[in-house]
């Protein structure tokens, strides 16, 4: 396994580089340029500006000096945050965004297996109906609508929790947006748990199981939990990789400083350097988590295990 | 602490879960010692990227840059133009050379003494081509030999300021320029500490290293959050700054930052979103401050090419078709002003030249510009086909919807609405190739007329946005600029004014205004047209 793991990452290589490069290309492909605004520079305000920040090279050799930069590991300056590099607005948005992300997925792990469990035990029930309803809702309703619903009622009316990041400190500032992360997660994990154990409750091996008389306890336990397991387990990798790098809306409306905003500004600003940063984790936090993934496959399932 | 407590308990169960938990919500705590008293909260609005002030080129940097530094000159809280670190300057009778004496009293924040050596210093970084500074042109342009230095033909040390005494700074223009008071508010213009930045180099702007000479210092930045600046012991009129501490939040979302507002988290908003405007205006009338702002939002024509290239006529008939009240009471909706003239109201000593059909009815303008219409070749057989090009925010469609209908109901003008992201629309117009008509705003940087005449000289940078060459304009222009007496520049200002204005280059629709939410417990906030608020002219009634 750990041969196979090698050769994987290695394996992923080509495909980040193949990442970096279109991303370069596309993000100077974009109309306008991250000094551009509505007051026109003089020629030679411009002119210095383009050689400071070495835009006026041919975009071969800005790619170049990008890459040399990155093979030791600088992500170069940004250019609207001026005063830092690429690698410290990342450095500090990153943690940020982890910490949300983390909560909201496992809290999104514990509440979805068991509504989806708890719905697939008792099928076609009311309780079934109830989780299933639920779990739309969630999917359906997109986090813009949740978000200042919840800001509006739990923060400004019932003054339960901060309105944003910086209203208040510690854990109650977490709240709100965890389980606004979470909702959807929430969802998808529970519909997944749900036809996944569904699936795996009507196979023949455990049928066999009930007619030699074990306890429906021990057949979920032992025998049904770890292969339902299986598409839960492919969704986690992108999953976690896009909850762990932020989610614009709800940053943006919490006023949280994590990285899903710095991607989108650094879009609209043309910030060249920061959104091919925010690409490239991205990128190797998808392959990473794939790999994980992967080799979680192999210890769930041992028709897998062995190859 | 309950809260806490119950939030670790919910997870428990969770043997496993419980260590991940307790270290990532450990991490999130220590933000808990805030203290109420003498803390200003502010919207900012959008993260100002940097705080080096020739590197600094947004409003909100501005707006941070004012509280942690102060130039020759500054505004007060009404907007009045003042002197600041200089206590008096002379200017020679042909308006050429500026002579400052700087306050004896003044300081760094780090108690080093500001003298006029620290801004011939700084001037000369402004335009050094190296800084590669945005507004070098703009702001310091006018300067003896400003414009040789920035494109590299003359050194630095050749720039037309000196420092013949400790506190005496000599500043010599290469013509006169009325508004170089005015100029010199610009944060552009604020000194920078020499030996700071040859110690930390691009790294001097960041918390813990900026060195400033302002009535407050920068004491935290976390990059999408907040600015937080202190008191700066060291300032020249300490006693006079009566809050401790500001922290300037990062509200990109307009709703967002009201929600923010009414919770209690702010004490003053940066906007005000359109949506929630009338419900505010209703629920809190004292706390929405809504006064007339130094910005004008107008459509503009490609005068590059057909139809609009050398047909002031048909520019003329569209700008007669839109109905500028509809526009603000029903669409803005919240106080902006219809605007009938291109430099917006509330500049001292400027009267704004209106268009001519400015006082005729709503039926009178309206056959007036069928007959242009018909006059220019246009008519019900034969309508303008056009475009209109408007970027993705606020209420640019909404706007672009009326004037569409406007021009349809009236002339029979068959518009279609582009919509673009900003960056392309700007990159559009600029090159000239595809957009008819497009949105555009244009913001003043000083109280004076000419921040928005100069913008439609020939020669001006930004008239590459319009495309607009006109000797005449030109000439007025040139004649205001040669005046050193202040009435007969204005005279020929409004002139120029007035020329503009009946060549129809672009349709001014309305006239911003500044929209906050202010705290009834903040006092001293004045109103203005440039929409400066130092933290400095406020106080708050209580604390709590």
């Amino acid at each position: 396994m750990l041969r196979y793991a090698i050769l994987r990452i290695f394996g992923a290589i080509p495909t980040l580089l193949l990442v970096i490069a279109l991303a370069f290309l596309m993000v100077h492909a974009a109309p306008g340029g991250p000094f551009d605004a509505e007051r026109m520079l003089s020629p030679e305000v411009e002119a210095n500006i383009a050689r400071a920040y070495h835009l006026d090279e041919s975009l071969p050799q800005q790619f170049v000096r990008y890459v040399r930069g990155l093979l030791r590991g600088d992500l170069g300056p940004s250019y609207v945050y001026l005063d830092r590099n690429v690698s410290e607005v990342i450095s500090r948005a990153l943690p940020v965004s982890m910490q949300l992300g983390v909560l909201a997925m496992l809290l999104a792990i514990v509440v979805g297996i068991a509504a989806g469990l708890t719905a697939a035990l008792s099928k076609n029930s009311f309780i079934d109906r109830f989780v299933t309803g639920i779990a739309m809702t969630g999917i359906s309703v997109p986090v813009f609508v949740v978000a200042p619903v919840m800001v509006l009622v739990f923060a400004v009316y019932l003054n339960w929790f901060p309105a944003s990041w910086t209203g208040g400190g510690g854990v109650s500032r977490l709240i709100l947006p965890v389980v606004v992360l979470a909702l959807p997660q929430i969802a998808y994990i529970a519909r997944l748990t749900r036809a996944s154990m569904i699936g795996v409750l009507s196979s023949d091996y455990v049928r066999t199981a009930r007619a030699q008389g074990l306890r429906t306890s021990s057949i979920i336990r032992y025998h049904a939990l770890k292969p339902a397991m299986l598409p839960l387990v492919s969704y986690m990798g992108p999953a976690i990789a896009g909850i762990l790098t932020g989610s614009v809306v709800v940053e943006q409306v919490f006023g949280i400083p994590g990285l899903g905003q710095f991607f989108v500004t650094g879009a609209l600003n043309r910030d060249y350097t920061l959104v091919l940063g925010i690409v490239i984790l991205y990128a190797a936090l998808v392959i990473g988590l794939n790999l994980i993934v992967d080799l979680l496959y192999g210890i769930l399932d041992p028709r897998i295990g062995g190859r | 602490m309950n809260r806490s407590l119950s939030f670790a308990r919910c997870f428990s169960r969770q043997r496993l879960l419980f260590p991940a938990c307790i270290a990532i919500c450990l991490s999130a705590c220590g933000g808990a010692d805030e203290q109420r008293e003498s803390l200003l909260n502010r919207g900012l609005g959008d993260e100002p990227g940097s705080l080096d002030n020739h590197k600094a080129r947004t409003i909100q940097a501005g707006d941070v840059q004012r509280d942690i530094g102060e130039g020759l000159t500054g505004y007060a809280a009404d907007g009045k133009l003042e002197m600041a670190a200089a206590e008096r300057v002379e200017v020679s009778e042909d308006g050429l050379q500026y002579t400052f004496w700087l306050r004896p009293d003044g300081r760094w924040s780090n108690g080093d003494r500001l003298t006029a050596a620290d801004f011939v210093f700084s001037f000369r970084r402004l335009v050094n081509p190296d800084t590669a500074a945005f507004y070098a042109q703009q702001s310091f342009g006018d300067v003896v030999n400003a414009t040789e230095i920035i494109s590299g033909d003359k050194p630095v040390d050749e720039l037309g300021v000196a420092a013949p005494g400790e506190l005496q700074l000599e500043i010599t223009l290469e013509y006169p320029v009325p508004y170089f008071l005015a100029l010199l508010t610009h944060p552009s213009t604020f000194p920078v500490h020499r030996s700071s930045i040859e110690l930390h180099g691009d790294a001097h702007a960041r918390p813990g290293n900026l060195v400033s000479n302002g009535a407050y210092k920068l004491q935290a930045w976390e990059v999408g959050s907040y600015i937080e600046v202190v008191r700066n012991e060291q300032y020249r009129n300490n006693a006079g700054t009566a809050i401790d501490r500001v922290r300037h939040h990062v509200t990109p979302e307009d709703a967002t930052e009201l929600n923010r507002y009414r919770a209690g988290e702010l004490d003053v908003t940066f906007s005000v979103p359109s949506e929630a405007f009338a419900q505010m205006k209703r629920e809190r009338p004292d706390e929405l401050r809504v006064s007339p702002y130094l910005a004008v939002y107008f459509y503009g024509f490609n005068l590059s090419k057909a139809p609009f290239k050398d047909n002031p006529k048909l520019r003329q008939a569209l700008s007669m078709a839109v109905d500028r009240e509809t526009l603000t009471e029903n669409i803005t909706g919240r106080g902006e002003l219809p605007a009938y003239s291109w430099v917006p109201p509330g500049i001292v000593g400027y009267e704004p030249r209106k268009f001519l059909y400015a006082n005729l009815s709503k039926e009178e303008r309206h056959a007036k510009a069928r007959e242009l219409y018909r006059e220019a070749g246009y008519g019900e057989d034969n309508p303008l086909i056009t475009t209109i090009h408007y970027n993705t925010a606020g209420s640019h469609r909404r706007i672009a919807l009326a004037v569409q209908s406007m021009w349809k109901e009236v002339l029979g003008v068959e518009a279609t609405l582009i919509n673009e992201e900003g960056q392309v629309l700007l990159e559009r117009i600029r090159m000239q190739n595809e957009t008819e008509v497009f949105r555009l705003a244009w913001t003043g940087d000083y109280a004076d007329a000419h921040t928005f005449l100069s913008i439609m000289e020939s020669d001006n940078p930004s008239n590459t946005l319009f495309g607009f060459k006109n000797a005449e304009y030109d000439s007025l222009m040139n004649r205001a600029a040669l005046q050193t007496d202040p009435a007969r520049r204005q005279v020929w200002l409004e002139e120029a004014e007035r020329h503009l204005l009946s060549q129809h280059p672009v349709i001014p629709l309305y006239f911003f205004v500044n929209k906050s939410m202010v705290s009834p417990r903040v006092r001293g906030w004045g109103d203005n047209v440039l929409n400066y608020h130092y933290s400095q002219h406020l106080s708050l009634s209580e604390t709590d």
